[in-house]
């Protein structure tokens, strides 16, 4: 518990990583999945996490969202920040609408029904579904899906975004919508989000910094900034010129493991 | 610049507004209601009457002297005959009475008892496979000890019902809080249900189709102990419907036990149908019946 404090360690940084690592097992059997990963998410900034596979990303996130412990190293949230957390999967509840679904967090918190209902139909009309609210997850497509997901997020008022691949099931265009409106609401309500991925073009659409983890163990190999002036296209030059770029390095640290 | 973002948000705004219309489309297929129960019912009144007529050619064919085995009308009468006297309905009342009354004491041991062992690794580990081992226990072999413990009394048939029953139920709470996807508890986790209220908010919900299902089998387990007790247990003053079988047998009434046992089926059925459409309503919500609509 000591681990994870909410003591803010300077007022530019918005998430602080330390020396953090994590490891899974014990004894022989013990997998090294972070080893002392150091890392600051400035207050409104967009960091995407590159990495192929085993480099700990999922890991990573789910420490900062406290859904796990670290085993070194020391996780640090401005002011009482209680993380947003998306996933692959929207992972709505299927038993309820998706006004409902929004408003889980709210009734959590204990906001009384009026206030519910306005934040509720206010969050919709952000993630541009406020004909749908009386839906149930599976009358909606897969973009839909994630867009209740991300106003269900965004119902915990909170100052960070943590995104586990939310667009990697879907398809190309709904994909590229997605980033405008992530995009716009990320400027909107000024967030930080750090973001995990394995598309490299994805990271350089979106993000302001590109970090990239070696795999098994997980450790930031490199760490680029994106000076591109937003809003950016997934298909221009620039942002395929940072991709490859990134590429290159993703490749040559999947070609180690090879050897 | 400014005006550059404007258009570009509000061309944004409608292709997520097209994208959406087009994926939803063709989604929403309607059909009138009364051709959903036509479709659901026909095939059942066409089941039902076959069977009366293999009953009615069994009957002709002779293989039973129409005193052991009536035919459907002669049996029909009886039914009518008794449906006007007082007799069938207080057994009914009776009957219904137990069932009530040793399910609903069956639902509450068989829930508390589940909740905990889904909870607690120890108990889990201590009577987990108990629970299971009792639910292939015939209920029937309880009675003898009922009968010992309780004499030959309501509290005997209220003993093996029970017993019977929770256990199903346990099962199916134990089996649902198993199955809860990890992802919907970390989700609700990071929305901040903690304790009590992921059990609330996620993890009763989602093990609710697995509780129905439990239940139904529960209630399928106490009704068929409910009527080996009415059998076995008779002689207590009041005549329940297993009593009825059993005194029609006494006395050799073909049409009158045929048609208690119909009243016996029948019951059944209507709980069952109970259970399905509960059952039904919740796949539909939780979108996992088939949109052609079973």
């Amino acid at each position: 518990m000591t681990s994870t404090t909410t003591t803010p360690r300077s007022a530019t940084t918005s998430v602080a990583l330390s020396g953090v690592t994590k490891v899974y097992g014990r004894g022989a059997s013990a997998v090294l999945a972070l080893d002392g990963v150091s890392l600051d998410v400035a207050p409104g900034e967009f960091v995407c996490l590159v990495g192929a596979s085993g480099c700990g990303k999922s890991t990573l996130l789910n420490l900062v969202a406290g859904l796990d412990r670290v085993s070194a190293g020391q996780i640090t949230l401005a002011g009482d920040a209680n993380p947003g957390l998306m996933f692959q999967e929207p992972a709505l509840f299927p038993w309820l609408t998706v006004e409902a679904n929004v408003e889980v967090p709210l009734k959590l918190r204990g906001l009384p029904r009026a206030e519910r209902r306005e934040r509720v139909a206010e969050l919709l009309r952000t993630v541009h579904l406020a004909d749908f609210g009386r839906k149930r997850p599976h009358e909606l497509s897969g973009g839909m899906r994630q867009r209740v997901a991300l106003a269900r997020t965004l119902a915990l008022d909170t100052p960070v975004l943590l995104m586990d691949e939310p667009f990697g099931a879907l398809d190309a265009m709904t994909r590229d919508i997605l980033h405008d409106e992530l995009e716009r609401i990320w400027s909107e309500r000024k967030l930080s989000v750090l973001f995990v991925t394995h598309n490299v073009r994805e990271a350089a659409r979106l993000a302001d910094r590109i970090i990239l983890l070696s795999s098994r163990p997980g450790r930031i190999i490199y760490s680029t900034e994106v000076n591109i002036q937003r809003p950016r296209r997934i298909d221009s030059p620039e942002v395929a010129a940072i991709a490859a770029e990134v590429t290159e390095r993703l490749r040559t640290e999947v070609g180690r493991h090879g050897q | 610049m400014a005006s550059d973002t404007l258009t570009s948000s509000a061309r944004t705004d409608a292709e997520i507004t097209g994208l959406d219309a087009l994926e939803i489309a063709g989604r929403d297929k309607e059909v009138s209601r009364g051709a959903r129960i036509w479709a659901a019912t026909w095939p059942k009144l066409a089941a039902l009457a076959i069977a009366i007529a293999a009953w009615q050619l069994v009957v002709l064919s002779g293989w039973k002297p129409p005193c052991s085995l009536p035919g459907p009308l002669e049996v029909g009468r009886e039914l009518v005959a008794q449906a006007q006297g007082p007799q069938l309905w207080e057994g009914l009342l009776t009957t219904l009475r137990r069932a009530a009354v040793g399910y609903v004491f069956s639902v509450a041991v068989g829930l508390l008892l589940g909740l905990a062992v889904a909870r607690s690794t120890v108990l889990r580990a201590a009577i987990g496979s108990m629970i299971t081992a009792l639910q292939t226990m015939p209920s029937i072999a309880w009675f003898p000890l009922a009968i010992l413990l309780f004499e030959l009394s309501e509290k005997a048939i209220f003993f093996v019902v029970v017993l019977g029953a929770a256990p199903s139920i346990a099962n199916g709470v134990i089996s649902g809080v198993d199955y809860v996807p990890p992802l919907l508890l970390r989700a609700g986790r990071n929305l901040g249900a903690r304790g009590l209220n992921l059990y609330r908010y996620v993890i009763a919900p989602a093990a609710l189709p697995a509780i129905v299902a439990g239940l139904k089998q529960g209630w399928a387990f106490s009704w068929r102990s409910l009527m080996a007790g009415e059998l076995l247990v008779v002689g207590i003053s009041q005549t329940s419907l297993g009593a009825q079988l059993t005194y029609s047998r006494e006395l050799s009434d073909a049409p009158w036990l045929l048609s208690t046992m119909i009243v016996i089926l029948v019951l059944g059925l209507v709980v069952d149908a109970a259970f399905g459409a509960a059952d039904k309503a919740i796949r539909r919500r939780w979108g996992v019946l088939d949109q052609a609509g079973q």
